[in-house]
């Protein structure tokens, strides 16, 4: 980047702050130093500066100061430029300066340090050093994760690759997103899925390639009404009736099916028989083949089928 | 400023990045109405000469009419900068959306890790919550977005576990645990001086130091099958390094035992759940995973449960140990020919 670039861009803004009025283009070139002498390579210049200006979120307004003005100019209304005043007292500095460390390395991190640099020119004393003993981070590393935030923050439906849970083809997908969530530290995006014309929830982790958007910023409407964690709760805890399992477990050993038993009875020969609730299949009989020899499985037949054939798999 | 010499200083590298450090100096300095250059640099992270080069390219904006004037007056002399002049910049710049959200969604998090834990600093009406209603009033529209992101905290933890874990950090007390080690299938229990609750990754755990391992030691809150407040004051020696929570919490060592396994589609979830330092696409969904583990145990344990769905490549002595277990744990089933006969304890 060039020195003269940021004293012309910084030129600007103070010019256009310091104005009530709306500022013509050849106005702006004659108080403005650093714009070229042709007219041409001015307005070229002028509108990436306007463009760059609204990147870094400074509101520029552009409208006429009387009626009968038939050329358009610039102003950078103060009131909506400038952060309203905030005051925060210690221990709330405290409490923002954790929340400005949560996403350390993750994908918001350049935004909160960015946040924290203009509350600290607010007044706000935020001590990197203050302990309150505890520290949240979230997890970084998501490639789909900004692009799903960018397509949730400006309304955007998306185009992905996605590889559902067990399968081995990734799917086309395209989704009218209308949130994302971190549940127990995995990132989802929950939205209208338009082929299916249904809701659904894809996890981050699991989409297969970039994001591209599909449709311009504002063509997505997120119902009043949507709850996008609760979307995601749901699919991710698709309930499941609780059943029972009886089991055989090696006496000490089996601590971590024992934690969750209902019911325990010794028996005489060094094995132990163990009642415990289970929900999946899948999940459980995963669970009880880890045990290897340690574990029995007396019921139901399906889990002790599952298990079997887990070990069948582990000798192959 | 060329962006090499930026990242050289470690310094931001473009024009709207200086151009943004350049609007927030302004007030930063104008609100403490002196400051030291030592500290403003450190504040911003820039070196003092980067510094007193942002601000003689304040001092020197010039607008040329309707008379040329310059709008900004300051000066840094022994080291003080004062900013006498700069009323159209005196304030900073409105939160951005991602910005707001940022902090927003992070507060909010830790509202919900307040709410699990009843800690004190982050409990209803506290700190916490006058911090979250302060920023969305700064950050008025901006805000709004950042109720589309929502970070839900494990609950698998015991509320009474967090909350004895809270108990002994507010006053300061040793906790006694029996604390469940699944590579060994096994409780083992221990007195901790605890120094901080982690929250990472959605799990929560306490940081302590381990008076058994004398050391500073991680414990995941969901596998303490029993926690106690000791009437003992916590002694956390000065040579206990807190754990660089950025670094990753478990972080292999050289000596770990390197296992390479092969996934396939159902097996697939290993590389979304255990760090990797190897992941590689075999094609039809199936992968290739390195994983470290200071545990033998526990990679024994993950690929009998994995069965067909994890074969081990590496180590050798690793996959007939897993052949050896399976075989065993089959010939069990095998004298065993009912569903629900006989078990072994009537024999």
């Amino acid at each position: 980047m060039s020195r003269r670039k940021t004293e012309r861009l910084l030129s600007l803004v103070v010019c256009l702050l310091s104005s009530q009025r709306y500022l013509t283009a050849t106005q702006i070139r004659a108080a403005v130093p650093g714009y070229p002498e042709s007219f041409d390579a001015f307005k070229r210049m002028f509108e990436r500066d306007k463009e760059e200006l609204r990147e870094l979120g400074i509101p520029l307004d552009m409208g006429t100061n009387a009626a009968l003005d038939d050329e358009v100019g610039y102003r950078i209304p103060r009131q909506a430029y400038e952060l309203p005043d905030i005051r925060l007292e210690p221990d709330e500095a405290a409490v923002l300066a954790v929340a400005a460390r949560v996403w350390h390395r993750a994908e918001l991190a350049g935004a909160a340090a960015g946040a924290l640099l203009k509350l600290r020119a607010a007044g706000v004393d935020a001590e990197e050093t203050a302990q309150p003993g505890i520290e949240p981070r979230l997890q970084a590393g998501e490639a789909a994760f900004a692009p799903l935030w960018e397509a949730v923050r400006d309304r955007r439906p998306v185009t992905f690759r996605y590889r559902a849970a067990g399968r081995s083809e990734a799917q086309q997908r395209e989704l009218e997103p209308w949130g994302v969530v971190n549940r127990h530290g995995r990132w989802y995006v929950a939205g209208h899925d338009r082929a299916r014309q249904a809701v659904r929830a894809f996890r981050l982790s699991r989409i297969d390639g970039g994001v591209g958007f599909s449709g311009p910023p504002g063509s997505v409407t997120v119902p009043a009404d949507a709850d996008v964690r609760e979307l995601v709760k749901s699919w991710d805890d698709r309930p499941v009736a609780p059943r029972s399992a009886v089991l055989s477990v090696r006496a000490g050993a089996g601590l971590g099916i024992r934690r969750q038993a209902a019911r325990e009875v010794a028996g005489p020969d060094g094995w132990d028989e163990v009642e415990t609730p289970f929900a999946e299949v899948a999940w459980f009989s995963e669970h009880l083949a880890s045990f290897g020899p340690d574990v029995i499985v007396r019921e139901p037949a399906d889990l002790r089928d599952a298990v079997i054939t887990r070990l069948k798999g582990a000798l192959a | 400023m060329t962006a090499a010499r930026a990242a050289e200083h470690g310094g931001p590298g473009t024009s709207s990045d200086r151009l943004q450090r350049l609007l927030a100096l302004v007030p930063y300095v104008i609100s403490r109405k002196v400051v030291g250059l030592t500290e403003t640099a450190a504040a911003f992270g820039i070196s003092e000469r980067e510094l007193t080069d942002d601000l003689n390219m304040l001092w020197c904006v010039e607008l040329r009419t309707p008379d040329p004037y310059c709008p900004i007056d300051l000066s840094y002399e022994g080291g003080e900068i004062v900013i006498s002049q700069a009323e159209p910049v005196d304030r900073p710049l409105r939160l951005g959306v991602d910005e707001a959200s940022a902090l927003l969604v992070a507060l909010r998090m830790l509202a919900e890790v307040g709410e699990l834990t009843s800690a004190p600093d982050l409990a209803e009406g506290s700190a916490l919550s006058r911090t979250i209603a302060k920023l969305e009033a700064a950050a008025g529209e901006a805000g709004a977005p950042s109720a589309q992101v929502a970070v839900e905290v494990d609950q698998h933890a015991e509320r009474s576990v967090l909350a004895r874990v809270s108990e002994a950090l507010d006053s300061g007390r040793r906790l006694h645990l029996s604390y469940y080690v699944p590579g060994r299938d096994e409780a083992t229990e221990r007195d901790v001086d605890p120094m901080r609750l982690l929250v990472v990754e959605g799990r929560t755990y306490l940081e302590g130091w381990c008076r058994r391992a004398e050391a500073v030691r991680i414990f995941r809150l969901d596998r303490v099958l029993r926690i106690e407040v000791l009437e003992v004051a916590a002694e956390v020696p000065h040579q206990a390094e807190p754990v660089d929570v950025d670094q990753g919490l478990f972080r292999p060592s050289p000596d770990d035992m390197r296992v390479v396994l092969e996934l396939t589609p159902r097996g697939r979830w290993v590389a979304e759940y255990y760090p990797c330092e190897d992941v590689t696409e075999l094609g039809d969904g199936r992968l290739k995973v390195t994983l470290r583990t200071p545990d033998g145990a526990w990679a024994r344990r993950l690929a009998l449960g994995l069965g067909e769905d994890g074969r081990v490549v590496e180590p050798a002595a690793l996959a007939a140990a897993v052949r050896a277990d399976a075989a065993t744990a089959l010939a069990q089933y095998a004298t065993d020919p009912s569903d629900s006969g006989p078990a072994p304890n009537q024999g």
